[in-house]
């Protein structure tokens, strides 16, 4: 599973609910739903990969949160080989975790003992310090936050991220666009 | 191997491949309008605030502030002294165990 689906939180999802008894039926859509936040991600690298469309389609698997993040500009722009090479260390690195903690999980003891739950959202914090360079960045990084939270006790995982995603349409206001305009004009022809 | 457990492997693959391949297809390629820049430009606040949001304030589907919060609140502070990933990852882990060893 860690090999072909390749999305944690999906996968987690989905264990859960065969853990708990449900079918697959059940466990599919719920995995879904955690992954539909690849909806936005992958409409936002799109445009920044190159190829025809079959190898832009498989290059869309390899987006993931770490590496859609990392690899994102700042201008709406992605770097593709960086998305592809972060990509390409975590998927080798998640199979093999996925390997020991088969074989060998029971001696290694509660990993959350060791704080290591700690370390995705410690990275994603980071990530977002680094972007929250304008107000309007802080304000739509608390809107999405607030959007979340709010939604996260009565909506089924993945929900409350996805719907967050709907705060970057302030982005649509005059102002923020008028300053992406001003950007491009000032580096040039706009790519 | 189960039925079930073959089942939900299986959707759960042909799901997540069409959810990440439809923006690739659909947009790959293409001089974009700036009104879809500026979206996406804040995508990345929006999604990243959501995540460690709903990792940090809540433990399954219920608000709860643990030892992980004051972890990643530690990891959060070191990033915005000394602007280093590696240290504000290493100080979320080490404070969020420490906590939970008391």
């Amino acid at each position: 599973m860690s090999a072909i689906v390749f999305a944690g939180s999906a996968q987690f999802t989905a264990i859960s609910i065969l853990a708990a008894g449900g079918g697959a039926g059940a466990a599919v859509p719920a995995a879904t739903l955690m992954n539909s936040r690849f909806l936005p991600m992958s409409a936002a690298v799109g445009p920044s990969f190159s190829g025809g469309w079959l190898r832009r389609a498989l290059k869309g698997q390899a987006v993931v949160d770490h590496s859609w993040a990392l690899s994102s500009r700042g201008d709406g722009t992605f770097d593709e080989h960086l998305l592809l090479g972060a990509s390409a260390i975590a998927y080798v690195t998640w199979i093999s975790g996925t390997a020991v903690g088969a074989l060998w999980g029971d001696a290694l003891g509660d990993p959350d003992k060791l704080g290591l739950d700690a370390i995705f959202p410690a990275f994603f914090f980071g990530l977002l310090l680094n972007e929250m360079r304008s107000n309007r960045a802080k304000g739509v990084a608390a809107l999405g936050a607030a959007i979340a939270l709010a939604l996260l006790t009565f909506t089924p995982p993945g929900i409350p991220v996805l719907v967050a995603s709907l705060a970057s349409l302030m982005g649509l206001t005059r102002r923020a666009r008028a300053e992406v305009q001003e950007r491009q004009e000032a580096e040039g022809e706009p790519r | 191997m189960t039925t079930t457990v073959a089942l939900t492997i299986a959707g759960c693959t042909a799901a997540t491949a069409a959810i990440k391949a439809v923006g690739p297809i659909v947009l790959g390629g293409r001089e974009l309008p700036t009104w879809f820049t500026s979206v996406v430009i804040l995508l990345s606040p929006a999604l990243l605030a959501a995540l460690v949001a709903t990792q940090v304030f809540a433990e399954g589907d219920r608000l709860a502030l643990e030892a992980d919060t004051a972890g990643v609140a530690a990891g959060g502070l070191v990033y915005w002294r000394i602007e280093s990933i590696v240290a504000c990852v290493a100080i979320a882990a080490a404070v969020t165990a420490v906590l939970r060893a008391l």
